[in-house]
C-alpha cells in the first residue's frame, strides 16, 4: 500500500488537544507520524499530498445511523459508523451482528448496536453478550423506548455486567403513541396527532434513575427538548454515566418546518419549538449534549411520499453532517475542536472504538475538510437517499478527502 | 357576481385567484364572502322544479373518497349533476388502494383520465394537498384527516347568515370532538375571519393544546361556554371515543357536554342549533332540539351544502370553461 504524506494541513485532534499546521505521515494503514517541524520523513514511494489552507481531522464517527452508506459516508468524511439495530431482521442475533458488522469493509467500518429486546419488540431481552462477541459495540432500544420500566430495568443491570453502553430512544411510548408532531399550534392547525414534548423528559428521568440504580452507562441518542436537556445536566453532575447526543435537525430547525405538510421533516422524535432548539443549542455549548451524529436514515419515494402522518420518520444526513456541525462554530456555540470532538473522539471513547484519533498507532481513518467552501444543499446531487430537510440550505464547509485504513476512498 | 362593495374587489383583486379549494386557512376574507354570495343563485334553483343548469355540461367530475362517507358524498354527486357535469364516484371500496397502490400512483391514474375537477376525501392530514400536486385539474378538498373541511365550513356560514343577516359580531359555540375536528379547524378560519366570536366547549381530553392560539376562546364547562351564545354548533362524537380513551362513558358525556333544553336556556333566546350530521341523538344533542324546526338548522345545513358545493365547483372550473376575467392559473403545485 502506498505511504501517504500529507502537508501543509490544520492539523486538529480533538482527543489530544492538538492543534496546529503538520505533516501527517501515513503507512501500514496507521498513523506513523504527526510532525510540525516540517521535518518528517518521507517513506520512499510515497504519495505527497499539499492540504494547504485545509484542516485535517480524525475521519468522522457517525455514532447511530440506520443504514451503512459507504457513499454517503465517504462524501461525508465519515469513516466509520454505529448501526442500528432496526434492520430487517432486527440485530437481535450473533450471526446477524457478524454480518453487519463485515458489511462495510473495508470503504466504512460498521461497528453495529445490538437489539435490546428480541426482535426489538421490547419484551424479552435479546442474547447481548454473545452479540457483543460478535462484535456489537453497544446495544441499543431501537427507533423506539421500552415502554415497560421492569424490561428496561432488566436490560441496564445485564448490560452492565458486559459493560456495554445502553443506547436508548427517549420518548414516553403510550404518549407518543400514534403522534407524528409535538403538541403546539402548528400540529393543531395542520390537524396533526401530537405527543406532548414532555413524553421525553418523562422517559429520560425514568431511564436517569435506572440507570443510577444499576450503574449502567446510558447513553441517550436524541435530546430534544429543554426539560430533557435539564435533567441530563443534572444527573451528569451528580456522577451518573449518561450521555446525551443529538442531530443536527434539532437544533436547526423547528416545528415549523412541518407547514405545508412537509413530510421530509417527519422525524422522531418530532421538531419542537423554537424555545427547545434554542435549549439544545445551550446543551451543546454547556456540553450536556456531547455525541453530534446525522442520524443517517435513508428512505425511499414510497415511504416518504406519503400524507405526513403517513410517511415514515427519518432524513438522510451522512453527506450534510459535517457542514450542518460546523454552523455551531461559525455561531459561536462550539469552538472547532470540540465540534470535531462530538463527531470522533467522544462517540469512540463511548462505544471503546480504536477510530476518531490521530495519536501514533491509530488507524489512519482521516478526514481533510475545507471550512469555509459555500455550498448549496441539493438533494439531486445526494450519491444515495434524497429525503433531506435542508434542501436547498445554503451552507459552509466542504470535505476535500476521505481516507480510511490508509486509502484514499474519496475526494473532492 | 362578486359583492362590489367589498374594498377589496373594489380596489380590483380578484374574487377568487386560486386553482384549487384545499383549505379555509389559505383564503381571504372577501374570497369566503364570494362563494358565499354566489351560493346563493343555487340554493333559488335548488327550490325550483327544474333543478338544472348546463355550464359543466361535458366537464368531467370525480369524486374520489378514500374515506367512507354517505352524506358529503352525495351532496358533491348531487352538486355536479345540477350543474350537468359527468360525476363519477370512486369510493374506498373500488380503489386499488385496496391492492397495495400508493396514493400517488392513484393520483396520476385519475389524472390520465382527464377529469376536469376532482373532489377528494382522505383519512390523512395533508393527503389532499399532496394529491394535488399531482394533478393537472382543479382539486376540491372534501376533507382531510383533522386538518381542512372547507365545504362545510362555507355551508355553515351559508347557513347561520340567511338565519341570522350576518355573521360578524355574534358569537358562535361549537362544542364536542374538538380535537379530531376538522369541521371545527375550517369554521374556526371562516367565523374568525368574518368577525364573529368563536368559544370551543369540549372536555380537555377532546381540546387540542393551547386552541386559543387559533383565535378562539376554550371552555371545559358547557354552560359557561353556551351563555349568550347566537349559534351553537354541535360536532359529533364518535362512538370509539366515548368507551374510556377521551371520555369516560356516553351518559357521562351527555350529563356534562349533551346539548338539552336546560342547557340550552343559557344561550341566546334566539339561538341556532347547528350539526353537521350524522347526529347521535342522546350523545351529543337532545332529539327533541334536533327537530325544533325554529332553532335547528340541521336540515337546512344539508341543503346550503348542495348549493355551496354547486357554487365551488362552478367557480373552480371557469378557468377551464374560458368564462372571461377567470385566468388559468398554474395547477401544479398548491394554488389554494
Amino acid at each position: 500500500m502506498t505511504p501517504l504524506v500529507l502537508k501543509g494541513a490544520r492539523v486538529i485532534d480533538p482527543g489530544s488537544g492538538f492543534d496546529g499546521v503538520a505533516t501527517v505521515v501515513v503507512r501500514d494503514r496507521i498513523i506513523a507520524e504527526v510532525n510540525s517541524d516540517a521535518t518528517a520523513m518521507v517513506p520512499p514511494g510515497a504519495e505527497i499530498i499539499d492540504c494547504a489552507g485545509l484542516i485535517l481531522s480524525p475521519g468522522l464517527i457517525d455514532a447511530g445511523v440506520f443504514r451503512a452508506d459507504p457513499s454517503a459516508c465517504h462524501v461525508g468524511g465519515i469513516t466509520r459508523v454505529v448501526l442500528m439495530p432496526d434492520q430487517q431482521p432486527p440485530l437481535d442475533d450473533p450471526a446477524l451482528i457478524a454480518f453487519a458488522k463485515s458489511v462495510g469493509k473495508p470503504d466504512v467500518w460498521v461497528h453495529p448496536l445490538v437489539a435490546a429486546t428480541q426482535r426489538l419488540e421490547g419484551h424479552e431481552l435479546a442474547e447481548i453478550g454473545l452479540g457483543q462477541a460478535a462484535g456489537a459495540v453497544g446495544v441499543a432500544t431501537g427507533r423506539s423506548a421500552i415502554a415497560s420500566s421492569a424490561v428496561m430495568h432488566r436490560l441496564l443491570s445485564y448490560s452492565r455486567a458486559f459493560d456495554m453502553t445502553v443506547v436508548t430512544h427517549a420518548e414516553d411510548a403510550a404518549l407518543t403513541a400514534g403522534a407524528v408532531a409535538t403538541e403546539g399550534d402548528y400540529a393543531t392547525r395542520l390537524g396533526l396527532a401530537a405527543a406532548p414534548p414532555f413524553a421525553e423528559a418523562i422517559a429520560i428521568a425514568r431511564d436517569i434513575r435506572l440507570a443510577e440504580a444499576t450503574g449502567a452507562r446510558l447513553h441517550i441518542r436524541q435530546v430534544t427538548t429543554g426539560e430533557g436537556l435539564a435533567l441530563v445536566r443534572a444527573a451528569r453532575a451528580r456522577g451518573v454515566a449518561v450521555t446525551a447526543g443529538v442531530t443536527p435537525t434539532h437544533w436547526l430547525l423547528n416545528e415549523t418546518a412541518v407547514a405545508d405538510f412537509r413530510s421530509f421533516a417527519r422525524l422522531s422524535p418530532p421538531l419542537r419549538t423554537d424555545e427547545d432548539r434554542r435549549a439544545v443549542v445551550a446543551g451543546l455549548a454547556d456540553g450536556t449534549i456531547s455525541v453530534i451524529a446525522s442520524g443517517h436514515d435513508p428512505r425511499t419515494q414510497e415511504d416518504k411520499r406519503l400524507p405526513f402522518a403517513d410517511a415514515q420518520p427519518g432524513m438522510a444526513g451522512a453527506e450534510t453532517l459535517l457542514a450542518l456541525a460546523l454552523s455551531l462554530v461559525r455561531d459561536d456555540v462550539l469552538p472547532l475542536a470540540a465540534v470535531l470532538r462530538a463527531m470522533t473522539a467522544a462517540p469512540a471513547a463511548l462505544f471503546g472504538l480504536a477510530g476518531g484519533s490521530l495519536s501514533l498507532g491509530s488507524p489512519a481513518d482521516l478526514m481533510v475538510f475545507d471550512e469555509h467552501a459555500p455550498w448549496r444543499i441539493d438533494r439531486d446531487l445526494f450519491t444515495g437517499a434524497r429525503n433531506t430537510p435542508f434542501d436547498g440550505l445554503p451552507v459552509a464547509g466542504r470535505v476535500r478527502m476521505t481516507i480510511k485504513g490508509g486509502e484514499l476512498v474519496w475526494r473532492g | 357576481m362578486p359583492n362590489p362593495s367589498h374594498p377589496a374587489i373594489a380596489a380590483g383583486a380578484h374574487p377568487f385567484p386560486h386553482s384549487h379549494l384545499i383549505g379555509l386557512s389559505s383564503l381571504k376574507p372577501w374570497e369566503m364572502l364570494f362563494l358565499l354570495d354566489e351560493a346563493e343563485q343555487w340554493v333559488e334553483l335548488n327550490r325550483g322544479r327544474a333543478k338544472h343548469d348546463n355550464r359543466l355540461s361535458g366537464l368531467t367530475q370525480i369524486n374520489a373518497f378514500f374515506e367512507n362517507s354517505t352524506r358529503t358524498l352525495l351532496s358533491f354527486e348531487i352538486a355536479g349533476k345540477r350543474l350537468g357535469a359527468d360525476v363519477v364516484n370512486l369510493g374506498v371500496q373500488g380503489s386499488s388502494l385496496k391492492k397495495g397502490e400508493t396514493l400517488l400512483d392513484t393520483a396520476l391514474t385519475l389524472d390520465a383520465m382527464h377529469p376536469d375537477v376532482i373532489v377528494i376525501r382522505h383519512g390523512s392530514s395533508g393527503a389532499v394537498q399532496l394529491i394535488a400536486e399531482k394533478l393537472r385539474c382543479p382539486v376540491l378538498n372534501a376533507g382531510d384527516g383533522r386538518h381542512e373541511h372547507p365545504t362545510q365550513a362555507l355551508l355553515d356560514a351559508l347557513t347561520i347568515r340567511r338565519r341570522k343577516g350576518r355573521i360578524a359580531g355574534l358569537t358562535v359555540a361549537i362544542c364536542g370532538d374538538i380535537l379530531h375536528s376538522r369541521v371545527a379547524r375550517s369554521n374556526f378560519q371562516i367565523l374568525a375571519s368574518l368577525g364573529a366570536s368563536v368559544r370551543v366547549v369540549a372536555p380537555p381530553t377532546l381540546l387540542p393544546t393551547n386552541v386559543e392560539a387559533l383565535g378562539v376562546e376554550a371552555f371545559t364547562d358547557m354552560d359557561a361556554g353556551l351563555k349568550g351564545a347566537d349559534v351553537v354548533m354541535m360536532l359529533r362524537l364518535q362512538t370509539e371515543r366515548m368507551d374510556g380513551a377521551y371520555v369516560p362513558s356516553t351518559r357521562e358525556y351527555f350529563r356534562f357536554f349533551g346539548l338539552t333544553e336546560a342547557r340550552l336556556r343559557h344561550a341566546a333566546d334566539d339561538v341556532l342549533v347547528m350539526h353537521p350530521g350524522p347526529m347521535n341523538r342522546g350523545v351529543e344533542i337532545d332529539g327533541a332540539i334536533a327537530d325544533d324546526l325554529v332553532r335547528s338548522a340541521v336540515s337546512e345545513q344539508v341543503e346550503m351544502g348542495v348549493a355551496v358545493r354547486m357554487a365551488c365547483l362552478d367557480v373552480l372550473t371557469r378557468a377551464r370553461r374560458g368564462v372571461p376575467d377567470w385566468p388559468l392559473l398554474p395547477v401544479s403545485g398548491v394554488g389554494a
